[in-house]
């Protein structure tokens, strides 16, 4: 137990930085745009009505979404402008999170701003004040405690916010969540969700303490407030300020198997005598696109995710054919390198019960589409809009009772506990064997072959240690070894974390 | 008494609320030192013909001149810094101390030596003690604010006072008091005052001269003495009636007891 919070300690001093980095830079950002815009919409009503009608708006996306969202379009804006914006880590999260800090701070300074006594404002004319004079003198001291109270708020959504960052591969204190919540390793989420809380609720005290000495008019108030800020942000991003030079990245998709692969490649590349960082949980659409933008060095993919997903193929061709045409396509359309595939395979499975299988006679995806009136579907969330289950209802007259998605974590226990009838599995996870579940056969070759493949960021294919260290694992992983090492992860007894695994497996490696 | 306030002359000053005519075509001339009181009911245009002088609103046609000057030939808050404006509302700051609230004057104009001294001789004015500089104006009663806002317009030492129901917010000793107290101080400083005030029985008792408003022109331009003869019109008549009962009906009952 101690040596599970030993290794999640161990990483909270590098993403709390970047938790607070990205944090306070969202901040500021929106209160640079906040601010002349609330003096402006103070006075002027129409102004008011339409920034408070867009922040507001905003705030109804959920912020995974707007997260995702930036995605897209930096890339649009990047093509736009021939490259050089980043759509991956730090800019999408950047302006995501300032987007979503707007509206707290924009209403609380208008609010503020414009509530001030008709009467002291007439006063301030009256006596000969300038607009900029009114607003120096009268109009933002008297408002000072309102807008205070706004950016608050804002800094404790921010700061809850910026977990989800993790996503678009800023670093942050969602990493340990995310990864926690894949490998149901509680430690790591609870490690993750403490840190920020804490973080929060400082930042919420220290502002507040800010807050009352304005209100109150105790400058020794506020200025401890400040200074107590300023040395917290000092300290929490002292991490950042030791350089690192010719850092490795590796990504990582949001799963065990992939959390356990990019280790594995980290420790041969620490062996080779680079210097290894870790962006895990990443979304499938965004990690291809990070590493042909050298956001990221290397890390596994699936040739019928790239089949479908970049090359947007969508008919079928033998593996070693498949593996050909990704290979030329990715180099040169990118300059992505594929080193070459690992030697197993993680596909789409369909996976019922032994029993089930036994009493209905089910061995292939024909004997499903016969049952499948009375069965309950259970898929992980993106499955049903995926071209694959496309492929699957072309080639077998399969119409489901209910369907429902869960995280991968919880999708194997619904199976078992009999909630749904059959999954999409992933054919390498070592929680199909440890349940006994049966996978059916695909006799007509619906779905594409997932075979994992290496790929290298074009500034690496020419690396020769780079792919010296990284050559052996080609072709040396067998389904079986992979289902085991995904098991010993996976599993609630017991369980490894996916370092610990990744020695054992390179222990496996076959010659 | 030595005048140091200037004269005002006002030429066809109308002003228009969309097609409301709050003020219509005003021709006026206020001599020098003169204490001026602008009566009529809500709604008759007395406020929005003082407003018009400091540009707190702007005529629609029309021109005002204070001394020799026209009031546009210089930025509105310039010319707002020489005339002192007392309102009703008072408008002290709330966040700011007694002794800032009455030098923000001459904190705008930059003056930065003897603010202090200044201060200390407004509240002397305006008989409040010396130990007022330092409270907030949340610690202060309704009569005391409104003496800090006289000494906040006469920081500057304006010689034009603009004052627009500046006690009708007061209960009636206090009024009194502050009544009498500033009709002192326009005499010892020489200035020139004009009062918005709907109450009749105070511009008789305060001004030099009355002028009475409905529907944005003046009905009756008098001295109170003229005024409670009777000789100027009706519409003057019928206001002065009410104090004029008031009065007797007070005789009455002092004789009666």
């Amino acid at each position: 137990m101690n040596e599970a919070w030993n290794q999640a300690f161990s990483r909270v001093p590098e993403l709390l930085a970047a938790h607070v980095q990205i944090s306070v830079s969202a901040l500021f950002l929106a209160m640079i745009i906040c601010l002349p815009l609330a003096i402006w919409a103070a006075r002027s009503p129409r102004v008011a009505a339409v920034a408070l009608t867009v922040a507001s708006l905003v705030q109804t996306i959920p912020g995974l979404a707007l997260l995702a969202l930036f995605y897209p379009l930096l890339l649009g804006l990047s093509a736009l402008l021939g490259g050089g914006i980043s759509a991956f880590g730090f800019l999408p999260a950047l302006l995501a999170l300032t987007l979503y800090a707007l509206l707290p701070i924009l209403r609380n300074a208008v609010t503020g701003l414009s509530g001030v006594d008709p009467a002291v404002a007439e006063a301030a004319d009256g006596l000969g004040m300038t607009r900029g004079q009114r607003l120096y003198f009268v109009e933002a001291p008297l408002a000072a405690p309102t807008i205070m109270a706004g950016i608050r708020t804002a800094a404790v959504w921010t700061i809850g916010a910026a977990t989800l960052s993790t996503t678009v591969g800023q670093p942050s204190l969602g990493d340990l969540i995310f990864a926690g919540l894949q490998t149901q390793n509680w430690t790591l989420v609870l490690t993750g969700c403490l840190f920020s809380a804490a973080l929060a609720i400082s930042v919420d005290l220290l502002l507040g303490l800010i807050e009352r000495g304005i209100r109150e008019r105790r400058k020794i108030l506020a200025w401890a407030g400040m200074a107590l800020i300023a040395a917290g942000l000092l300290i929490a991003t002292l991490p950042l300020m030791i350089a690192r030079d010719n850092i490795v990245v590796i990504g990582a998709k949001g799963f065990s198997e992939q959390y356990i692969l990019a280790r594995l490649i980290g420790s041969r590349l620490e062996d080779a005598g680079y210097t290894v960082r870790y962006r895990d949980g990443l979304g499938s659409a965004v990690v291809y696109q990070a590493l042909s933008e050298g956001d990221i060095d290397v890390y596994v993919d699936y040739s019928g995710t790239l089949w479908t997903n970049q090359m947007e193929r969508g008919d079928s061709q033998s593996k070693t054919a498949m593996l050909d045409t990704i290979a030329r396509w990715t180099s040169s359309n990118h300059g992505v390198k594929m080193l070459g595939a690992l030697g197993f395979e993680n596909t789409y499975a369909f996976a019922v019960r032994t029993e089930d299988a036994r009493e209905k006679t089910l061995r292939t995806l024909d004997d499903l589409a016969r049952v499948s009136s009375d069965f309950n579907f259970g898929t992980d969330v993106e499955f049903l809009e995926r071209p694959e289950w496309q492929m699957v209802q072309d080639a077998y007259p399969i119409h489901f009772k209910t369907a429902r998605s869960f995280s991968p974590t919880f999708m194997y226990p619904a199976l078992a506990s009999g909630e749904v009838d059959v999954i999409s599995a992933f054919s390498s996870d070592g929680r199909i064997a440890a349940n006994n579940f049966v996978v059916l056969e695909d006799p007509k070759g619906a779905v594409p072959s997932y075979e994992a493949i290496m790929l290298l960021a074009p500034k690496r294919g020419n690396d020769d240690k780079f792919v010296a260290a990284l050559n052996p694992l080609i072709g040396a992983i067998t389904v079986e070894v992979m289902r085991e090492a995904n098991y010993m992860v996976d599993r609630k007894d017991d369980k490894k974390t996916p370092r610990q695994t990744a020695s054992w497996l390179n222990g496996k490696l076959k010659e | 008494m030595r005048v140091t306030g200037p004269s005002i002359s006002l030429h066809k000053v109308s002003r228009d609320y969309g097609t409301v005519r709050a003020v219509d075509s005003v021709s006026l001339e206020i001599a020098a030192g003169s204490l001026v009181a602008l009566v009529g009911l809500s709604g008759s245009g007395k406020s929005t013909l003082l407003k018009m002088i400091n540009r707190l609103v702007e005529p629609t046609s029309g021109t005002i001149r204070i001394g020799d000057a026209a009031v546009d030939s210089i930025d509105a808050h310039i010319l707002r810094r020489r005339i002192g404006y007392v309102f009703q509302n008072i408008g002290l700051f709330p966040h700011m101390t007694i002794a800032r609230n009455i030098a923000i004057g001459l904190e705008l104009a930059g003056e930065a030596e003897g603010r202090a001294a200044r201060v200390g001789e407004l509240l002397d004015l305006v008989e409040l003690p010396q130990d007022m500089a330092s409270r907030m104006p949340d610690q202060l009663s309704g009569g005391q604010q409104q003496r800090v806002g006289v000494a906040r317009a006469l920081a500057t030492r304006p010689g034009l006072m603009l004052m627009d129901e500046p006690f009708g917010a007061l209960d009636p000793v206090t009024r009194d008091n502050l009544t009498d107290q500033y009709k002192a101080l326009h005499d010892k400083l020489g200035l020139t005052t004009i009062i918005v005030t709907h109450d009749m029985a105070e511009a008789l008792y305060l001004a030099d001269r009355i002028l009475v408003m409905e529907g944005g022109q003046i009905r009756a331009d008098a001295t109170p003495a003229e005024l409670l003869s009777g000789k100027v019109g009706e519409e003057a008549e019928a206001l002065v009636a009410i104090p004029r009962a008031q009065a007797a009906h007070l005789i009455a009952l002092g004789k009666s007891s």
